[in-house]
């Protein structure tokens, strides 16, 4: 019987690639994009104020409250909280993917690479909650500061408006610290893979010729390491630009994308208003995605 | 894992070691810090030093109904998510690896997406879905929402198995009379078994601690993740979460683990990015 069966199916690859690609293809394209496309539509119904009911009719309206100010500056906020992260990132992550590709033993790099990764996939809520500790007002980073009596400097921080707030825990400059430190695993591995593939004599012909160990730096492994960087922007930029969880936990009463989308389909049951938000992340993204095809980061990926 | 130019050129400066080191520590301290505080006596607030040492809190979390509810929630949602990102990647890996047909750049990128977008566009999309279709909220619509995100982790270490494994091995067993049951089961499947267990702890890992999308497809339900997130903003017997927070780490750190060992052992190095 099963002979039969496969012999049946061994004649007919057409059949068979149907029954492969059947169930994972209609799955993802009915539930994934089909709420992905009901999404869309749905940014462009408009909420009846007076009602609170969702008016089911073509109307740009809801994307034009985005470019009110208030949603306005949420939008330049987290834009510009995702920059800060993906530069600091970039900056942290640089010396370690470096070490790891060009100086690490085999044997260490093994462990060094599991070392990156583990991060990378252990629970990202508990390792925001770690920070809860740590930034707490009576916390541990409170009372390193205290220890080297930068009391002082960290008032004067918390007190600057734009970035401040009442304690770490609760001020821009918390979540910054958070997001960096929860998105740098996607920025060591792509730097890492695209030092990898620097060739050791493209750096040896370097200093044979005379460059000095920062010269070959900034005019050799830089340049062909920068794919990599932008690759890890992909997600240092996409994760912060979407997060709500570190807003929520962390954060002030400013809001940031995540945050407003969050609370504009929960309590206020604005779902067009907030599908119209998240389209921001979405084009914003598209965009980025394709300015990083362009400098070749895929290839780092 | 390639390992060039690692032996020869010239030695890592202090500098960079330093700062490797930096960058390693800041990965990694911050959660030890929770296993720390698991066992301060201080209720209100989170003080450090701590002011004494106490383990009643592991006794105190083993007696609270709704944290176990949530774990246990949380490892059937992760075992069923888990079982279908198995079947999904792996059918998927298969087609695209065997056969050529249109579309088929496409497929990586639709796979791929639940994960490159922020995880509140896929969980407002699945909740909109979800409420405009009057679907009540279940323990099915939390592992829909896992598995859409789940099924690229094993799609990507199965396909990358699959073309690492030579396609003469399938051709001599068909050829020595085996049906395509046959061969699959003595020939493809032993050779894909550790990229299906690497993908499966991954997804496995992935899915229990999931907390995005599950706030938009859970409803009145609490997973493990749900119920830590509620305890920030609503604490109730604060050093609990401590505790929970310490559980969640454990019960995902050792898939992640041998994951990444076999993995490495493997010299695969689809399971890296995310």
């Amino acid at each position: 019987m099963l002979q039969r069966i496969s012999t049946y199916l061994y004649l007919r690859p057409g059949l068979v690639l149907g029954l492969l690609l059947g169930p994972p293809l209609v799955y993802m394209l009915v539930v994934y994009l089909g709420s992905l496309f009901n999404l869309l539509i749905y940014s462009f119904y408009y909420l009846e104020e007076f009602t609170g009911l969702i008016v089911r009719e073509f109307t740009l309206r809801t994307y034009a409250q985005i470019f009110e100010p208030a949603n306005r500056d949420i939008f330049i906020r987290t834009a510009g909280m995702a920059a800060a992260v993906t530069v600091v990132d970039a900056v942290i992550a640089f010396p370690l993917a470096y070490y790891i590709a060009k100086f690490a033993s085999p044997r260490w790099k093994t462990w060094l690479i599991i070392a990156v990764t583990i991060p990378l996939w252990s629970s990202y809520l508990v390792r925001v909650y770690a920070w809860k500790l740590i930034l707490a007002q009576e916390g541990i980073l409170s009372w390193f500061i205290n220890l080297l009596q930068l009391d002082g400097v960290l008032d004067w921080l918390l007190s600057i408006e734009a970035i401040g707030g009442s304690s770490l825990a609760l001020s821009p400059i918390g979540m910054f610290i958070v997001f960096s430190y929860i998105w740098l695993p996607y920025m060591i591995i792509p730097i890492q893979t695209a030092l990898e593939r620097v060739p050791g004599s493209l750096i040896e012909a370097s200093s044979d010729l005379g460059a000095k160990p920062l010269q070959t730096f900034r005019t050799v492994i830089l340049p062909l390491a920068f794919p990599g960087v932008v690759a890890g922007s992909i997600f240092t930029f996409s994760l912060t630009l979407g997060d709500f969880i570190v807003p929520l936990s962390l954060g002030n009463s400013k809001f940031f994308i995540g945050q407003a989308v969050y609370s504009y389909q929960g309590t206020a049951g604005n779902i067009p208003l907030a599908a119209a938000m998240t389209m921001g992340p979405v084009v914003i993204m598209i965009v980025y995605l394709l300015i990083a095809r362009r400098l070749g980061a895929f290839d780092a990926l | 894992m390639p390992s060039n130019s690692s032996s020869h050129g010239p030695k890592a400066s202090w500098g960079l070691k330093l700062a490797a080191l930096g960058g390693l520590l800041f990965l990694h301290v911050p959660i030890l810090i929770i296993f720390l505080y698991t066992l301060t006596p201080d209720e209100t607030t989170y003080t450090f030093p701590l002011p004494g040492i106490t383990f009643k809190w592991f006794g105190i979390a083993l007696q609270r109904a709704d944290m176990w509810r949530a774990l246990v929630l949380s490892l059937q949602v992760a075992v069923v998510a888990t079982l279908a990102a198995l079947i999904l990647g792996t059918l998927a890996a298969a087609a695209v690896y065997r056969s050529q047909f249109f579309g088929r750049e496409a497929i990586s990128f639709l796979l791929v997406l639940p994960i490159a977008l922020p995880g509140i566009v896929t969980g407002i999309a699945l909740r909109t879905a979800i409420g405009g279709f009057d679907i009540p909220f279940s323990f099915w619509t939390i592992v829909i929402g896992h598995a859409t995100f789940c099924v690229v982790v094993v799609y990507n270490n199965v396909l990358a198995r699959f073309r690492r494994m030579q396609g003469s091995l399938i051709e001599a067993s068909m050829d020595l009379g085996a049906n395509s049951f046959e061969t699959f089961r003595h020939v493809v499947f032993p050779n894909i078994a550790t990229a299906l267990l690497a993908g499966g702890m991954l997804a496995f890992a992935l899915s229990f601690d999931e907390v995005i999308v599950t706030t938009f497809t859970a409803g009145q339900q609490t997973t493990l993740p749900i119920w830590i997130f509620s305890q920030l903003s609503r604490p109730r017997d604060r050093p609990v979460t401590n505790v929970a927070a310490m559980i969640v780490m454990l019960i995902t750190f050792v898939p992640i683990f041998y994951a990444q060992r076999l993995s490495a052992q493997s010299s695969d190095t689809e399971g890296e990015t995310k």
